[in-house]
């Protein structure tokens, strides 16, 4: 454990001010791991281009877990690919986050019936924080589930309670 | 109040405080919580195959080295450079000699190789049986 | 050359390996080889001048049910330009044919495609896993009667 980290109680001045401005920084520069699997990830592209540009909420990306804090899963989600994904999200280092991005990682998208190499849902291997559906989704989309990721991590606290 | 020397330690004191606080503030406050998984090496999902030590090539070395030498010698022309004024021919075909000496040298390690960057050579694949477009008709008619 | 021509060609040359070639009633006219000398057909037919198929199209096996499979080559002629189908008819017994991996090159994915689909075993080819499907997967998915597994590592396969 950190020094600090979960050590209080019960919140008081110094942390909620020092909440403040750690969620801040944190949720302001959110480095995300590039793990565009399918379809999802071009969207995932022109959501980091210029057009609708990811840039603006300190997001770019990273090849290695070790380097990032959220990773934002896009595209079909095969059983070869899941015991990958377990091993890399086990490498991301505190505070982490995870974005499932389109159908096939929410719920094994149009493969849910047949597919029987397709995970359904990376939920089942690693706890998601925020679901964007679609098929592929908007860039408009993905935007709002990174917004409400911030949204989230705005409420967390170094406090137990 | 403080010699030039003493200007130089407090620059020296304040620089070590802003990294080292920085450093301990971040240790307080961030969460660590490792576990065996989190601490395996990294190799884009798989199991890691191998130790992580990568071996270096030679020619790093070697580059580093001739740079280190010569870098020195700048060094040394440094505070030459600033008293040559008032110093006169003596200094110049001093400093020359020793130039000279480190020209020398230079020539030497480039007629030997060392700073050369081998670069392996493009290996074309040879096929065994041939299939060509000779016998084509569009050939035939093309080259009349 | 059409179908009917490669097969009587084919006929003179390999006698009972060529078994028969159907060019009516079917969608694309075939030649069925014998599974025992597919490798000798195939160098003839990319070799001989008058047909110089060098490349393998697409290779894909199949399952046709009762306990019948097969595996069917689709050859093209750069040179020459025209185009031919290979059938080569297994049953479950004996799952073994031939690999053309020597022949073309493309063979090589091919088959060890057609091997994790459909348990097809290609003798004679140098490196042959599985390509699509997890290395330690069990059954070959593309069979009729494949059953899909419950839990695959711990994992929940079905919805």
């Amino acid at each position: 454990m950190g020094l600090l980290d979960q050590r209080f109680e019960n919140s008081n001045v110094f942390v909620t001010s020092m909440d403040y401005m750690l969620n801040w920084a944190r949720l302001s520069s959110l480095w995300g791991m590039q793990f565009g699997l399918a379809c999802c990830a071009i969207e995932m592209m022109a959501t980091g281009a210029s057009h609708y540009d990811f840039d603006r909420f300190g997001t770019f990306f990273r090849g290695s877990p070790r380097q990032s804090d959220v990773m934002i899963v896009a595209g079909t989600v095969t059983l070869k690919m899941a015991s990958r994904i377990k091993t890399l999200y086990d490498q991301m280092s505190e505070p982490r986050y995870v974005i499932s991005m389109g159908s096939c990682s929410n719920c094994g998208g149009p493969y849910w019936e047949h597919g029987y190499h397709v995970l359904k849902g990376v939920d089942r291997i690693i706890p998601v924080d925020v679901y964007v559906p679609g098929c592929p989704p908007r860039p408009e989309a993905l935007m709002e589930g990174l917004m409400k990721l911030q949204e989230k991590i705005r409420k967390e606290s170094l406090a137990k309670g | 109040m403080l010699t030039e020397f003493g200007r130089v330690l407090l620059f020296f004191i304040v620089g070590m405080v802003f990294v080292a606080g920085g450093l301990v503030f971040a240790w307080l406050l961030r969460p660590h919580r490792p576990y065996p998984s989190k601490l395996t090496t990294y190799e884009c999902g798989e199991t890691p195959i191998g130790d992580t030590h990568v071996r270096f090539n030679i020619r790093f070395y070697v580059i580093a080295l001739i740079f280190l030498i010569f870098d020195v010698e700048v060094v040394f022309l440094f505070p030459w450079a600033t008293v040559y004024k008032g110093l006169g021919w003596f200094a110049f075909i001093e400093m020359t000699v020793f130039l000279v000496i480190l020209l020398v040298g230079y020539a030497y390690v480039w007629r030997k190789g060392d700073l050369d960057w081998d670069k392996p050579l493009p290996e074309i694949p040879t096929y065994e049986h041939g299939v060509g477009v000779r016998h084509s008709a569009l050939h035939e008619e093309m080259e009349g | 050359m059409t179908t009917v021509e490669i097969f009587g060609l084919l006929k003179e040359k390999f006698g009972d390996a060529i078994l028969e070639s159907k060019t009516e009633g079917v969608p694309s006219p075939y030649v069925a080889v014998a599974p025992h000398s597919v490798l000798n057909v195939a160098l003839f037919l990319r070799d001989n001048e008058q047909t110089r198929f060098d490349v393998l199209m697409c290779l894909s096996g199949m399952d046709y049910m009762a306990g019948k499979f097969g595996v069917v080559y689709h050859l093209d002629s750069m040179p020459l330009r025209h185009k031919l189908t290979l059938k080569v008819h297994l049953t479950a017994e004996n799952l073994h044919v031939q690999s053309v991996e020597s022949v073309w090159k493309t063979a090589d994915w091919h088959e060890r495609e057609a091997f994790d689909m459909y348990g097809i075993v290609f003798d004679g080819h140098p490196d042959l896993r599985r390509i699509l499907m997890p290395d330690d997967w069990e059954g070959y998915p593309l069979r009729k009667d494949f059953k899909v597994p419950q839990y695959y590592n711990g994992m929940k396969v079905p919805y």
